[in-house]
């Protein structure tokens, strides 16, 4: 795979101490377009820390972001709230606005913050849930969806903004075991579009098949990265190895 | 008993005009406290140090005070003091709203701290400011939340309007005491009152419990 010089989303030396113990140290990574990066490891390794960092929902003590080659300013308000339209975030509990039926979630963005008429808002929401399968679930309220539709839904309410680059974090771990495949299938169809992601997952089989590059996180730092094969092969003597047949003894022993 | 009976139809036009008195004053307190206290209930909860301040001591002394006390300190105190020249209805609605603004605020307040706080981040994850946020994601589910306990302050409001008395604006309760003061028909006029209160107070409450089931979430319980 031939890459573009410049990445697409830069960060460097991103720090954050919450309640007095020290989340991330000095975290740096780089995006390149079209690439799928996944961060694994242990809870309470920082990995969703990170990605609520990287688009400064939770505010970094120390680090900077760029995003192609400008540096974002979080201070200033209208420069944050442009540079989050670009990244689309899918949170572990989907977080969707229970208020409001399918339709609405996707589309409530486009109107108030794109500034979208309500019909071409429509009609992109509709295209935008047909995308993720869910085309006759329009007028249903989050309350009425199964999880896995749920987090389609909250992928198509990203997707609608036309962002450049997609963090996930942990988007099938509050998910039933039979739910998991069809948010994977989307995750997956939007890898191979083309879709710049970084996303956080205990998914070890899909982390083989997909990613481009795994960073294993533990303690608020990147230990090691490197392709699936190099760090996840059988013969391999890595932490991220140990640490994923940790995770397949324990989906084995649970069968 | 017949006397009696004549005496409340007698005064029944006239203690209907106090009604519709009253419900203009529970209708301007309740809609300037629904104003004031969704504005304080956002202060509350999302504005900074000072916001958060002024609306703790705004709350503690107007659910500190006694509302006939609040009545005349600000009808024949402070509005006199400023120069403000208000009719007593209009400074009961001012009073009356004021005091439910603070109730009402904790209402709203309790509403919003019940929302999943993951629906903001979201929110703002889609390029929303937290103004937008709150008028689009939050405000319209915890208003739908705050309507139970917005019922029961209507209920309140409306018989504490009884007070408005003191300050001379002919609601139900000064016309009733008129009338039986003049007629010495002091029990059936008073009943008549309580039924008209119980009235209002019923088909506000059922006004409300049908905006509840109109406004209701599909899918919610």
């Amino acid at each position: 795979m031939t890459k573009p010089k410049k990445p697409i989303l830069r960060i460097e030396n991103i720090c954050k101490i919450l309640g007095g113990k020290e989340i991330l140290k000095s975290v740096s990574l780089s995006l390149f377009k079209g690439e799928l990066k996944v961060l694994i490891g242990p809870s309470g390794a920082g990995k969703s820390t990170l990605l609520q960092c990287i688009n400064f929902l939770i505010p970094p003590d120390k680090g900077r972001v760029w995003l192609e080659e400008t540096e974002i300013q979080s201070r200033r308000k209208r420069d944050l709230y442009a540079f989050r339209q670009q990244v689309g975030m899918i949170f572990q509990d989907f977080n969707l606005f229970d208020h409001l039926n399918a339709l609405e979630n996707v589309s409530i963005a486009l109107r108030k913050v794109k500034k979208m008429s309500r019909q071409a808002a429509r009609d992109r929401a509709v295209a935008e849930l047909e995308r993720v399968g869910l085309g006759d679930k329009t007028t249903l309220y989050p309350a009425e969806l199964s999880g896995g539709q749920k987090q389609r839904v909250s992928i198509a309410r990203a997707l609608a903004m036309d962002p450049k680059i997609m963090l996930l974090d942990e988007p099938t771990s509050a998910l039933d075991p039979e739910l998991i495949g069809e948010v994977l299938t989307v995750i997956r169809d939007l890898a191979q579009g083309g879709m710049t992601m970084i996303l956080a997952t205990h998914q070890i089989g899909f982390t083989r098949s997909l990613a481009d590059e795994v960073l294993f996180m533990e303690n608020g730092s990147i230990i090691e990265q490197g392709s699936p094969e190099d760090l996840l092969s059988p013969d391999a003597c890595t932490r991220s190895r140990d640490f994923c047949s940790r995770l397949n003894e324990l989906y084995e022993a649970g069968v | 008993m017949l006397d009696a009976l004549t005496a409340i139809f007698e005064a029944l036009p006239y203690l209907l005009k106090g009604a519709l008195v009253t419900s203009g004053i529970v209708v301007g307190a309740m809609g300037l406290g629904l104003v004031m206290g969704v504005h304080m209930a956002v202060g509350q909860v999302y504005g900074n140090r000072a916001a958060r301040w002024f609306v703790g001591l705004y709350v503690w002394f107007f659910r500190g005070v006694p509302v006939l006390v609040l009545l005349f300190l600000f009808y024949f105190g402070l509005f006199a003091l400023i120069g403000l020249n208000l009719s007593a209805f209009a400074a009961s609605i001012l009073v009356l709203g004021m005091t439910t603004a603070a109730y009402q605020s904790q209402i709203f307040r309790g509403a919003i701290l019940s929302l999943p706080r993951g629906q903001l981040q979201a929110a703002r994850a889609l390029g929303m400011s937290d103004t937008k946020a709150i008028i689009s994601i939050i405000l319209p589910q915890a208003l739908r939340f705050s309507i139970p306990g917005w019922s029961n302050e209507y209920s309140i409001i409306l018989k504490d309007s009884a007070l408005a008395f003191v300050l001379g604006t002919s609601e139900i309760m000064a016309r009733s005491h008129f009338v039986a003061s003049r007629t010495y028909h002091h029990l059936p006029l008073y009943i008549t009152a309580g039924c008209i209160y119980l009235l209002l107070t019923w088909l506000g409450v059922r006004a409300l419990l049908k905006l509840e089931a109109k406004v209701r979430i599909p899918g919610y319980s």
